[in-house]
């Protein structure tokens, strides 16, 4: 009867030695290779450590010409151009124009990883049915645990810092692009992939001249979301050493200061915002001959 | 055998993951109703043998279902045949390796889509240019050979417009010059015009007709149409099924239709606007008339010949007498036309 009421588990020291053994591999694991894969991680934090000093050493009205000349070329609209710059000046206004810069500097760097990574990977699981079947469970992965336990073994193995800061960043936020380069490219009309084959294209031809240019407004949206994601996970990133906007936000929640939260967590907000908006409206724009028209 | 451009030689094939081992019951006789259901694969050609003549348009007609697309993709090997060859200019086309299969299809072969098949994102010029590109030719002389096509087409003007700004006759130009700037020898068109209105469809076939005067291609030209089939085919092909059920030039598809499903075809057609003076023609020498070429369709034949008011006329080629033909012979051989009153719907 015991059988029904408990459920038949582990026993108790088995169940200890195996998590034991796994933590045990898992620590063997880094101190063998810890080091190489620091090492290997070493461009990536000399890039965003160069790009943090360069936004925060450039002078501010600078920065604020280059964000508004990216708006108003990303979006075409006056309005959110000078929205932008408004938002800015309230940000530096309030203090806050140091930490947005770090966080600046991060989202780009895990923005660039994360394209130069999840394009690739997209296309080939554009390429094979079964490249697709193993990714998509991996990716779902990526996206449901939560974070706090993928940091475990950052942490684990590269210690606390910028470097497993912009990993985990990356972790959560690379979904998206690989999803949508894969979909943009499998929704590519076949009738134009079709055409390009009897011309002879070579599978290279095929993709740089036919595939990723109509899937460009799909791969843009993968962009976009990436982004988005990356700047909703700044506050965790924070707990684990990564300067910017969630670090005044941690320190809002252990010490209850309401103000401090609340403007940092808005800062975030904005920048979100402005991504979104500019990234959109310049996702329409790509859109615009894409679509096949047979409207005969 | 020289003057055969392509030679399709018992071709088949079936769709489905055992394709191969269904080729022997489809040889032996089992229809594609009875393949679908006692096997669950897709009868897509079942033997099909067409010599395509140089330099002639070799029509393949047949209803919405009847393999025409399949046949069409087996010539450039868009799709692989589960059985049978097929030889172009004395190559077999089955045994290219991948790299000769890609040279084949951007020097020897290009083909027109139903749905056109452009490229959304780049500009007419760009969409002409782009079998050149893709042949590596650089931009500069791919540009210039493709603007003598667009000209040549009828598009000029519209080089730098994209293909959603055009309507479905100007897009399928862009389609047709695209095929032509490669220079290739063969011109697959799989239901080139079908998705087009009837005049903007008519005009198609008048561009296509008078560019072949000039070009000689040897085209392939696929539809469900009858009127375009008579229209453009120096020879049809109809198939159904998958099979071809008859083969040959017009005249003799209607003097001589294979069965039922040929009959009812072309049962609707008006046969004088067909049919020439020298399908009927004999040697009578009591025929006395107007002398007419032997290319005349009996229409208008029947038009000199009763303004005449003779009994026939006789038939010149090149400016000598070859035949006569008479009026009753002509009329004979109309006549099941004739039992079709309403003469708006018949052949032009
Ligand atoms: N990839 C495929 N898989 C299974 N059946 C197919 C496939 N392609 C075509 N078929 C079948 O083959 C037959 C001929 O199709 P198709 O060549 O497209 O005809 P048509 O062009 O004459 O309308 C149809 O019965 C169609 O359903
Ligand atoms: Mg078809």
């Amino acid at each position: 009867m015991s059988l029904l009421t408990e459920f038949p588990k582990m026993g108790r020291t088995d169940l200890r030695d195996f998590k034991k053994a796994i933590d045990e591999s898992f620590r063997d694991f880094t101190r063998n290779y810890g080091e190489a894969i620091e090492n290997f991680f070493d461009p990536l934090l000399y890039f965003l450590v160069w790009l943090e000093k360069l936004f925060l050493n450039t002078p501010w009205p600078i920065i604020m010409a280059v964000i508004a000349l990216l708006v108003y070329f990303g979006s075409r609209s006056i309005k959110l151009t000078i929205g932008a710059i408004i938002a800015f000046l309230l940000i530096g206004y309030l203090d806050m124009w140091e930490d947005t810069m770090a966080t600046l500097a991060i989202i780009s760097v895990a923005t660039i990883v994360c394209i130069s990574v999840g394009i690739p990977i997209g296309i080939l699981m554009a390429r094979s049915n079964r490249t697709q079947t193993v990714v998509t469970p991996i990716l779902d992965i990526m996206q449901t645990i939560p974070s706090f336990v993928y940091l475990i073994p950052v942490v684990m193995l590269l210690g606390i810092g910028k470097v497993p800061g912009l990993l985990a960043v990356c972790i959560y936020a690379i979904p998206p692009i690989v999803r949508l380069t894969n979909l943009g490219i499998r929704l590519v009309d076949k009738d134009v992939m079709e055409a390009s084959e009897a011309f002879g294209a070579s599978y290279k031809q095929k993709l740089l001249d036919v595939q990723i240019p109509l899937a460009l407004p799909n791969i843009f949206a993968g962009v976009n979301q990436t982004i988005m994601m990356a700047l909703s996970m700044v506050v965790i990133a924070s707990m684990i050493g990564v300067k910017g906007l969630g670090v005044p936000v941690l320190r809002a929640i252990s010490n209850q200061y309401l103000a401090l939260g609340v403007m940092n967590g808005l800062a975030i907000v904005v920048l979100a915002i402005l991504f979104d908006r500019v990234s959109q409206s310049f996702g329409k724009r790509l859109q615009a001959h894409r679509e096949s028209g047979h409207n005969v | 055998m020289s003057d055969i451009k392509v030679s399709i030689n018992n071709l088949y094939k079936i769709f489905g993951s055992d394709a191969a081992s269904m080729v022997d019951l489809v040889k032996e006789g089992m229809s594609k109703s009875d393949l679908l259901e006692k096997h669950g694969h897709v009868l897509g050609l079942d033997n099909v043998n067409i010599d395509v003549r140089k330099q002639q348009i070799q029509v393949i007609m047949g209803l919405s279902g009847s393999g025409k697309s399949t046949l069409i993709r087996h010539i450039n090997r868009l799709i692989e045949p589960t059985s049978g060859s097929i030889i172009v200019d004395g190559d077999d086309i089955l045994s290219m390796s991948l790299a000769e299969l890609r040279d084949f299809r951007r020097s020897k072969a290009s083909m027109v889509f139903q749905k056109f098949g452009l490229l959304p994102h780049r500009k007419v010029i760009d969409n002409v240019a782009y079998g050149l590109s893709i042949q590596g030719i650089n931009k500069e002389e791919a540009l210039a050979r493709s603007n003598k096509w667009i000209k040549s087409v009828g598009l000029t003007g519209f080089e730098n417009h994209y293909p959603s700004q055009l309507s479905g006759g100007m897009q399928q130009r862009v389609g047709l010059a695209r095929a032509l700037a490669t220079d290739a020898d063969i011109l697959l068109m799989d239901e080139a015009f079908s998705a087009l209105d009837p005049l903007i469809r008519s005009d198609m076939q008048d561009v296509l007709l008078s560019l072949q005067e000039q070009l000689h291609k040897t085209i392939i030209f696929i539809t469900h149409d009858l009127d375009e089939a008579l229209k453009l085919g120096d020879d049809i092909a109809i198939l159904r099924d998958g099979a071809v059920i008859q083969s040959g030039t017009a005249e003799k598809i209607i003097l001589h239709p294979a069965d039922d499903y040929v009959t009812d075809f072309i049962k609707d057609i008006n046969k004088a606007r067909v049919l020439k003076v020298s399908s009927v023609m004999a040697k009578d020498e009591k025929i006395k008339g107007p002398e007419i070429s032997d290319n005349v369709i009996i229409e208008d034949a029947l038009q000199t010949v009763s303004q005449s008011g003779s009994n026939g006329a006789i038939i010149v080629k090149n400016g000598k007498k070859i035949g006569t033909v008479s009026l009753t012979d002509m009329i004979m051989a109309i006549a099941r036309s004739t039992e079709n009153t309403d003469s708006d719907t018949v052949y032009r």
